[in-house]
Formats: C-alpha cells, structure tokens, sequence
C-alpha cells in the first residue's frame, strides 16, 4: 500500500498527487514512469512519474482524469493508499549538455516534460521551454518550467494566456533563426502536436525526442501491448522507451492504436456517470 | 491396508475418468472444466498402482515426487500421510495435478501402461492435494525447520520461485520473493485461464508458503525498482526466476492493427485483470464473432478457448504444421474441439488484413504441406504454392511465443547470457554471479510450469549447498 501524502487540483481534471513511495522515489530517473493500481479489481494506469525525493520517499504524479479509472485514482484523498506502484519502468532519459535545447509540452504532457527539463538544465543545457494549452486553465508548471529555462513562451488556443496558437508557431519560428536554432527538440503531449513537432524539425535534421504513451497493461515487458512502430523496428514502449526519435516514431499508427478501447472506455464512462447520476438523485 | 489386494486384482480395476463440466455449458464460462474424483474413485484408483519396486513413473517427475509412497497411503485410505509425502516433495501439488502433462512424464512410464492404461496420476495427485485444502486440521505437522540465520532472495513468484521458495523456506532460510506485478503466482495467475487453473487453487498454494515464513514483496521490479547488486549486499544468495518476456512478432504485415494481439496481452487482460470475466471488469477486451489464434501449443489452446468463452462464435486455431505435431496437451486439444474451437491445420498467416480504419478484417493465410524433418524432427511445413485464402477474423492472436525478458538481465551486466538472452547457468544452477542462480523460463526460453518447478526444486537444493559454504 501506497499512502497518497497530497492531492491538489491543478487544473480541470488535472491532480498533482505526492505519493509515498520510498524504492521508487530512490531509484527513478528522469524519464521513466510507475504503474498504478487504485485497488483490488482496478485497471493498471501507466503514469510518468513527474519528480521525486529520495530523502522524503516520495512521488509527484500528475494525473489528468480522463477514463472512469483515473477520475478514481483522483478522487483519492490525502491520507489514503493506493494498493500498487511498481516501477520505475522504461528507460531513462538520454541527458547531454547538446547546448540550445528547445523543450515543448502540450496539456498534461507538461507534467511528463518537467523532469526532462530539470534535468538537462542540470546538465548545463541553455533552454528555450514552450508550453501550450487549450486555455490559460489547462497551463501548468509555468513558473516551476520558467525557473529552469532561459526562455519560456506559452502559447493558447483562445489566446487566454501568451501568444494565440499551438506550441508549433514560436518552435517554427525558432527554427527559422539560425542564433536561435537548437541542437536538440524534446516534446511531450498529445500525438498531433509531437507529429507536428517531428515535422517541423525534420527538414533541418535537428535531433528531436518524443515520450509516448500507448496502451499498457503490466509495463513490465511482457504483454507486447504497448508496440509501436520505430523505424523499420517495432518497439516496446514499455522497455525500449517510452521516449523515441520522433522522426522515426510511426505517429498514425501510435494514434489509431489509442482507439482500440474507445467504444469499452465509452461504455465504462457512461456506467460511472450513470451511478453518479444515481447519487445525485438520492 | 492396501496390500490386501493381489496384483491381479489390482490389474482388474480399470482407469478412473474424471467428471467434466458439459462443453456446451463451460464454453460459455470460466468454471473449472475438470471437476476432480470422488473419494472412492481416488481410492479405486490409487489400487490399480502395481507399487512398482523401480519406480520407473518417479524418474519421468521434474520434481521427483515421491509418486508410489503418496498413491500407497492414499490406497490405505491415510490421506494425512498422502498429503505429507507429497507436498515433501512437491511445493505446488494441486497446480501440477491440474496443469502438468503427465501423459508425457509419469504416466508415460508408468508400467500399467505398457498393457493398457496408465494410473491416473494426476488425478490423483490433484485429489490428495485438494483434500489437504478442505480439511487443514486432519494434517500432520512437520517440525519447523531450525532457522539458519541465511537469507534468500527469490526473483519472481511463478512456479519456479515458488518451488525454490519453499523448499529453502524448509531448509530453515528466511526467503523472500519479489514479484513485479501486483499478485502471485506469476505464469499461473496471468497465463493460465481459470477454467484449466482456479484463482483459488494458486491462492491457497500460495498461503501455504505464507505459512512457512516465505515473505512475498510484489510491486517489486528487480532491475528496476531494486537491482541485483543491491539484493546481493542484503541476502545471502539469489534465485532469479522471472519467466518469460515480450511476445516474439510474426513479422508480416498488420501486426499492429486493432484487434491484433499477442497471447500474453490477451489472457493478461483476461486473466490478471478479469476484463470480460464479469460485467463491471474496468480493463477492457475487444470481442469479436471471429477470432485466429496463431500457434499450437498449450498457450494457443488457453488463448483459443478463452476467445470462445468470451463469446467467439468461430474461434480458430491456425496452426502451419498438423494436428499431430502440435506442442499443446492431447487433453488441451480434446477439451478445445468439444468446445467447438476450429482446427485450422497445414495452415500459414502471410498478412493481417484490415479495414479502412485499422481494425482487423481477415487472416491471409496459405496452404501448407509437410515435407522431411527438420531440426526438431518434426515434419518441416512448407508452402503450398497458389495456395493464398483469406480468414474472416475481426480479432487475432499471435501465441507463437516469447523472448527473454530485458528489465533485470539489463540492468546485471556481469550475467552471462546467451544470444537469445536467457541466462545461462551451470549444471547446479548458478549463474555466472557466484550466488546467483537462475531457472524456468528465464533460462529455458518458453517451457512448462514443472520444468521451471524442477528448476526451482534444483536450484534450492544448490542454494542449499551453497550457503553451508557461507
């Protein structure tokens, strides 16, 4: 049992959640990600493990509730367990002094960025980090992500905070002007935006580093769910990455893959809707 | 009380048959499909065993139990004494009386067998065991072990962790398992479906251990969440049995449709996860009217009939060689076909056909024949030319097979292994870490529950050795 030590909501369905979890917290690197099961009978949710402390034991998850399982998980409460985490699962990141690095995350992907931009700005990495969102509500972590870049643009669809727009425009603009043009482009957040990104820095063959997120079931390398295609390769996400070279990752295949489940997930939410419905009446 | 009976009349009793759940009824749930003896069917049984002076069905056991000492105590009606002679020998004798082939071990070399039928030894072993699990206050106690003050690190609570678990744990060593997922049992709980292996059947095997003193850790990733090193400063010795890994790929075109599979996903969901056992599973599952199994080993028939049970109305087993080269249990086969899976024999998947938005739509197949033998001195399949034919199937599985798993021997440089990955150990069982041994399929590549039982049934007895070295 996992004891959940904080809960915050960060923003609409999105939880920043400490959890203790000592063997972990000790032995996790930028990167890698923990397998989470609320309880007895519930899915296995693969969830990036957004920073930790070694001396504290301890775990910060950021977890976006979007299916009847995580909108669970974020409903528990400070002070109470969380019967499994096991990890840290998948590889850790490839951290390098390259010199200009251009960071991008896209909505909860941010949370999945942070340790990555912690860590090369360690490595003495100069860091241009831009982050986008739906609306000013779905930005997070600026100020954490401000503190270790040397520049930090936000970019919003509604134009509700920074510049109006995806995360893709100030990148092509940055790719435009040869002082500012990074040796290498780490992206994280929904597949559209990390293709588009792969697309952007693939004329200029600029080293680009996308962390991915299919479908898992134990995350441990023995279900083969989580294959993608790398290459001519077909990779595990769950040993191999879970980040790729984005110019290779077969983005369309990644993203229909991560459709399987939409009628059963449908389903599923319309069940725990109904029961909440169902409280709500008494 | 059992030698009252002459030899001859022991050779008059004919081979119980076990009692099965209907096939109409069981194809459409997860109940147990064998449903074990009565008591005087056990009995009668356990009196057609000759008591062999040489013990020739002991020698086809992996893990050598003890088999005409537990039949004779069961004969004379003491099961007490049957219990204890068989768990002496045997950590996980209710599983292997389920699981095990013993149509090609024991039973094989059984002398009734040689002039008609084989005693049932399975049965038998299953019923004793099962007998132990309802009437826990009617067993004799064995004198715990005086503790060794030594440790033993055991990677991986599958069968052959399990085995070695518990016979360190006899010798008197404080064990500990770790287990990367989040339940026991390993192989046997994700692997075999519940209507071959009850849920409740491992959890009663593994109490056992529990009581023992056997401490299991799961959530624990060696490699990952803990390293080899880091074991090796805290225990004593290691027994790394972490089974099998990724499923190895067919390599042809649509693998990576919807609908595809590999086996370990698809009875993981089924079997760890309980997607589609009941209606409120939150793991979900992709049904289908028609479903491929690719492969013909026991791993296929569980996928297969798990596929039919989940309400395939043409589940297949496509499979390249004949039914006769098949790896899979001949009573595996027998149970599928009542339960109207189809045998798609001398058959070859080229592609995985799909529909304009991913799913998949059919299995290109080719005819295959059977030419001279190959390596394995099986007939080698070869194509038959022109033969091309499409399978309906809106969900495929791959049971082929799997490769070692990376995370630990990954993370060991100094382990040797071979070019497949698997741990290569010496003939006690020790890797090429002094005090770490390894076994099952992590060693073996993809074999069976007993033979990684043998492995960890070996290797503890090295461990053994070992630490009175220490």
């Amino acid at each position: 049992m996992f004891e959940v030590l904080s809960n915050e909501l960060l923003a609409e369905n999105l939880h920043k959640m400490v959890v203790s979890a000592p063997r972990v917290a000790r032995a996790r690197k930028p990167g890698q990600f923990v397998m989470i099961r609320l309880a007895q009978g519930e899915e296995r949710i693969p969830l990036t493990i957004g920073d930790a402390d070694a001396e504290a034991g301890t775990i910060t998850l950021f977890i976006q509730a979007i299916g009847a399982s995580t909108r669970r998980i974020v409903d528990t409460k400070a002070g109470a367990f969380l019967r499994d985490v096991a990890g840290p699962l998948g590889k850790e990141t490839h951290i390098t002094n390259w010199g200009r690095v251009v960071c991008i995350g896209g909505g909860v992907g941010t949370a999945v960025l942070y340790p990555l931009v912690k860590a090369l700005a360690q490595a003495g990495n100069q860091i241009t980090t831009i982050i986008g969102g739906r609306s000013s509500q779905y930005i997070i972590l600026a100020d954490e992500l401000a503190a270790l870049s040397k520049t930090l643009l936000i970019t919003t669809e509604d134009a509700s905070l920074g510049s109006k727009g995806f995360v893709t425009g100030p990148l092509a603009e940055i790719l435009a002007d040869p002082m500012r043009v990074p040796q290498a482009v780490f992206a994280v957040g929904p597949v559209p935006m990390m293709k588009a990104v792969a697309e952007l820095t693939r004329k200029q063959a600029i080293e680009t580093i996308v962390s991915l997120n299919p479908i898992m079931i134990d995350g441990t390398g023995m279900c083969g769910g989580c294959r993608v295609q790398v290459g001519s390769e077909t990779k595990f996400a769950c040993v191999d990455g879970p980040e790729f070279d984005a110019h290779l990752v077969d983005f369309d295949g990644l993203s229909d893959r991560l459709t399987s489940y939409r009628k059963e997930e449908a389903v599923c939410r319309s069940a725990a809707e109904c029961r909440i419905g169902g409280e709500v009446a008494k | 009380m059992s030698n009252i009976l002459t030899p001859k009349e022991r050779m008059a009793i004919e081979r119980v048959v076990m009692a099965e759940l209907p096939a109409d009824e069981r194809s459409r749930n997860f109940e147990e499909v064998n449903l074990g003896l009565s008591a005087d069917q056990a009995l009668d049984e356990a009196r057609r065993c000759l008591q062999c002076k040489n013990r020739a069905c002991v020698a086809g056991c992996p893990v050598g139990v003890s088999i005409p000492e537990f039949i004779d105590a069961l004969a004379g009606d003491d099961l007490p004494r049957a219990v204890q002679i068989l768990r002496g020998d045997n950590a996980l004798p209710a599983v292997c009386g389920r699981v095990c082939p013993q149509e090609t071990q024991c039973e094989a070399l059984c002398v009734r067998g040689i002039k008609g039928e084989a005693v049932a030894i399975g049965f038998l072993e299953r019923y004793v065991a099962d007998w132990a699990m309802h009437h826990p206050d009617r067993l004799l106690r064995d004198q715990a072990p005086e503790p060794t003050g030594k440790s033993v690190a055991v990677v991986g609570c599958g069968p052959a962790g399990l085995t070695a678990a518990g016979e360190l744990a006899r010798q008197g060593h404080a064990v500990t398992i770790f287990e990367a997922l989040h339940d026991t049992g390993g192989v046997l709980r994700y692997g075999i479906p519940e209507f071959r292996l009850p849920k409740a059947i491992i959890d009663q095997e593994v109490a056992i251990l529990s009581d023992l003193g056997v401490t299991i850790e799961c959530n624990v990733i060696i490699g990952k969440t803990l390293t080899i090193k880091e074991l090796r400063d805290e225990f004593d010795a290691i027994f790394i049995a972490n089974g099998a890994g990724l499923p190895t790929m067919l390599g042809i075109a649509g693998e990576n449709l919807k609908g595809v599979y590999a086996a370990n996903e698809f009875l993981t969901r089924v079997n760890l996860m309980e997607a589609g056992r009941h209606e409120d599973s939150s793991t979900p599952i992709i049904k289908r009217r028609e479903v491929a199994v690719i492969g013909g080993g026991n791993t296929a028939m569980d996928c297969v009939r798990t596929a039919r049970r989940l309400g395939a109305e043409r589940a297949m087993i496509v499979y390249r060689r004949s039914e006769t080269e098949m790896p899979a249990r001949v009573e595996e086969i027998k149970h599928a076909k009542e339960e109207g899976v189809e045998f798609v024999m001398l058959t070859a998947p080229t592609a995985i056909l799909g529909t304009e938005d991913g799913w998949v739509a059919a299995l290109r197949c080719q005819r295959m024949e059977l030419g001279p033998p190959d390596d394995s001195g099986r007939r080698r399949p070869q194509p038959l030319a022109g033969s091309d034919f499409d399978l309906p199937a809106g969900v495929v599985i791959n049971a082929v097979g799997t490769s070692a798993n990376p995370l630990l021997t990954g993370s060991a440089p100094d382990l040797d292994l071979n070019k497949w990955g698997n741990i290569i150990i010496n003939e006690q069982g020790e890797t090429s870490i002094p005090g770490v041994f390894a076994g099952g399929d992590i060693v073996r590549g993809g074999a069976t529950v007993i033979l990684a039982m043998g492995d960890g049934k070996r290797a503890a007895a090295a461990i053994g050795e070992y630490l009175k070295t220490k």
